[in-house]
């Protein structure tokens, strides 16, 4: 019986050996490959990228098939290896109006120059199991205009910016923080908390975002813009002293207009949030965005009444590794502890017996 | 494994690993967290912030605890690792190969040949000696954390040294239940400045904190915070003069090495609900049970 509670290295080892037959499922079926799961789960991959902070497709893709499909699995994994990275430098600010857009659109404005471009979206699909994919076969690609040019797209916000309707954001010339270097402190600035959102657990932010629509910390949002594609990431080398491009990485960005009615001598505007992610990631940049900004309530001295809106309860719990490691330990023996609680509530309840048994004597007596 | 203690059982399972640094982190995140803990010994109990990495484990399961060790552990130390006070938990045991494999360290399962022990819940039977350091894995390093869940106000209660909630907190047990309710995790001040949490390790052990010669290390890996008590340091648990301090005691003996004066676990043995009460420290029941015997090396 001493035993049965003990684990040794031979059980670990069987685990694991356990776990990659549980991940390889039935031999008789061709193994997946990572390439197929970079190509045909490009969703799931852009998720594991953005909330495992590495923009890494083949890596992502490993990531998912050795976690067997889990996803928060997936994202520690690349994380446990981003650690292990060196750090060059940071790269110069990403110019989105530049960017080669897959899908543009804005809910602000029903024409706008550039045109509002859907793109593969799952939006206007009606959710019916499609039966035909049961089967593999061919699929029919989208009918293209192989002459049609992609017009400047400048961003909707910025046209609201040039008439002096949203508050201006000013670009900050400090150094970029790491949130992964140092630990945060509070009350953080608003780059750090962007940092901490774009890492965020996507369902977390997405609950969050939804709870200030519900009405805890409301701020009128209207998704000014969203748009998906690639855009060219540059970095300037210190020894060199100007700009080089990297490489393009495609990324959803997302923008969202709020309504603010001014005091406090603010004149009434619009305000914004601001999500980035990784990859198509529309309702992550979207739930980043919502939380973004009303995150930002002290800076436009609003009541914080929401939990969304409180930044340490927002930024602590936000992600999903950390969340995900510390329920799980949970797992983990805690027989020394419990062997304390057990002894303090026998001990608490001998003491509440003792004046009910004396109370019983009294009785019968 | 590379004889440099030929007391200490090797362990080596599996081959050291190649491609990472010695002891995982790489030198300059080692050398971070030993600036961290040079400010943690030099204030004692005080909470130190510091850039906490990401762990091939999941946070929650250690891995403050093993970045201290990563930063400090060398090539000749002889390296333990308990979780409940045992050296063959499944933790204990992935913590204890995770060091077998990216440094090659001499690993152990007794307590006087180790010279770094790194421990969940638990402090040792066996007394310590000045050439050890003991490092603790902190889940949640803030004391005053379930009064006030606020980073930004605990960190001001500590630099003001308001405490007082603290002490409600433990006169409302009495009021509620005639007893301090808390009974792992319990609160004691360093130093006569810090209140510290010594992580849920059960008060039972907390006079082992007290005027300690080895050297004493707490990392919050997912909290980021590090803290130390130095040798030789006042630790004394929080107390009234009417409610003095006192730890657990069984009426049972261990039912392996008889032992009355260690702590112990309780086990059901039956569908009875039979207990029988062993030693939560493997090797101190161990030592008592086979004094002259030479260790067996585990995992055979």
């Amino acid at each position: 019986m001493y035993v049965a509670v003990k684990g040794g290295e031979r059980a670990i080892d069987n685990a694991h050996l356990l776990l990659a037959k549980m991940r390889r499922g039935d031999t008789s079926i061709p193994e997946l490959t990572v390439e197929q799961v970079r190509q045909q789960m490009p969703l799931a991959v852009a998720r594991v990228m953005s909330e495992g902070s590495l923009y890494d497709s083949e890596l992502a893709a490993l990531a998912i098939k050795q976690a067997a499909g889990d996803l928060m699995e997936a994202i520690f994994l690349l994380r446990a290896y981003r650690t292990t990275l060196p750090r060059f430098g940071s790269s110069l600010p990403l110019d989105t109006t530049q960017m080669l857009l897959s899908r543009r659109i804005s809910a602000t404005f029903k024409d706008l120059p550039g045109g509002q471009l859907l793109g593969p979206t799952f939006d206007y699909t009606h959710r019916l199991l499609d039966f035909a994919l049961l089967a593999e076969g061919e699929h029919p690609g989208p009918q293209v205009d192989a002459t049609a040019q992609l017009e400047s797209c400048p961003r909707v916000l910025d046209l609201l910016a040039a008439e002096g309707l949203l508050a201006r954001e000013r670009p900050s010339a400090a150094e970029v923080p790491d949130m992964t270097r140092e630990p945060l402190d509070f009350p953080t600035s608003r780059a750090q908390r962007l940092q901490a959102l774009a890492r965020g657990d996507e369902g977390f932010l997405l609950a969050l975002g939804y709870s200030t629509q519900r009405g805890y910390g409301r701020n009128h949002p209207f998704a000014g813009e969203i748009r998906i594609g690639e855009v060219e990431v540059w970095i300037e080398p210190e020894e060199l002293g100007f700009a080089v491009p990297l490489g393009d990485i495609e990324i959803t960005e997302c923008e969202m207009v709020n309504q603010f009615v001014g005091g406090k001598g603010i004149e009434p505007q619009f305000t914004r949030g601001y999500g980035l992610a990784f990859g198509y990631a529309e309702r992550k940049a979207m739930g980043m965005a919502l939380v973004d900004r009303s995150l930002r309530a002290g800076e436009y001295a609003e009541e914080v009444e929401g939990p969304a809106q409180q930044e340490e309860f927002v930024l602590m719990h936000c992600d999903n590794v950390e969340a995900a490691g510390f329920v799980s330990h949970l797992k983990l023996p805690h027989y020394v502890d419990f062997q304390s609680e057990l002894e303090l509530i026998r001990k608490l309840r001998k003491q509440a017996e003792a004046p009910m048994q004396a109370a019983a004597q009294e009785n019968r007596a | 494994m590379n004889g440099l203690n030929p007391n200490a059982a090797s362990q080596a399972a599996g081959a050291l690993e190649s491609g990472y640094n010695f002891a995982y982190l790489d030198e300059q995140t080692k050398r971070m967290i030993r600036r961290g803990l040079l400010k943690a010994v030099a204030v004692p109990g005080y909470q130190v912030p510091f850039g906490g990495r990401e762990m091939p484990l999941p946070y929650g399961w250690g891995t403050g605890g093993m970045q201290l060790s990563a930063a400090i552990l060398g090539a000749d130390d002889v390296l333990k690792v308990i979780d409940q006070g045992a050296d063959d938990t499944t933790n204990a045991v992935s913590i204890r190969r995770f060091f077998a494999r990216t440094a090659g360290v001499a690993t152990t399962t007794r307590t006087p040949e180790a010279t770094v022990i790194q421990t969940r819940h638990r402090i040792p039977e066996t007394p310590l000696h000045g050439e050890q350091i003991l490092v603790f894995q902190v889940p949640i390093p803030e004391p005053l954390r379930f009064i006030e869940p606020s980073e930004t106000e605990t960190r001001t209660m500590h630099a003001l040294g308001d405490y007082g909630v603290m002490h409600v907190k433990l006169y409302e047990d009495i009021a509620t239940f005639g007893h301090i309710a808390t009974s792992y995790a319990y609160p004691v001040t360093v130093d006569e400045r810090y209140v510290m949490d010594p992580s849920p390790i059960p008060k039972f052990d907390n006079p082992k904190l007290h005027m300690s010669p080895a050297l004493m290390l707490f990392g919050a890996g997912r909290e980021k915070r590090l803290y130390a008590v130095p040798p030789f340091t006042e630790v004394v648990s929080l107390d009234f003069a009417d409610h003095p301090f006192a730890v657990q005691r069984w009426e049972e003996n261990c039912a392996f090495c008889g032992s009355h004066d260690s702590y112990l676990d309780e086990l059901i043995v039956d569908d009875a609900g039979s207990k029988r009460f062993v030693c939560s420290d493997t090797d101190y029941c161990m030592q008592r049970r086979e004094p002259f015997e030479p260790q067996q090396e585990v995992g055979q």
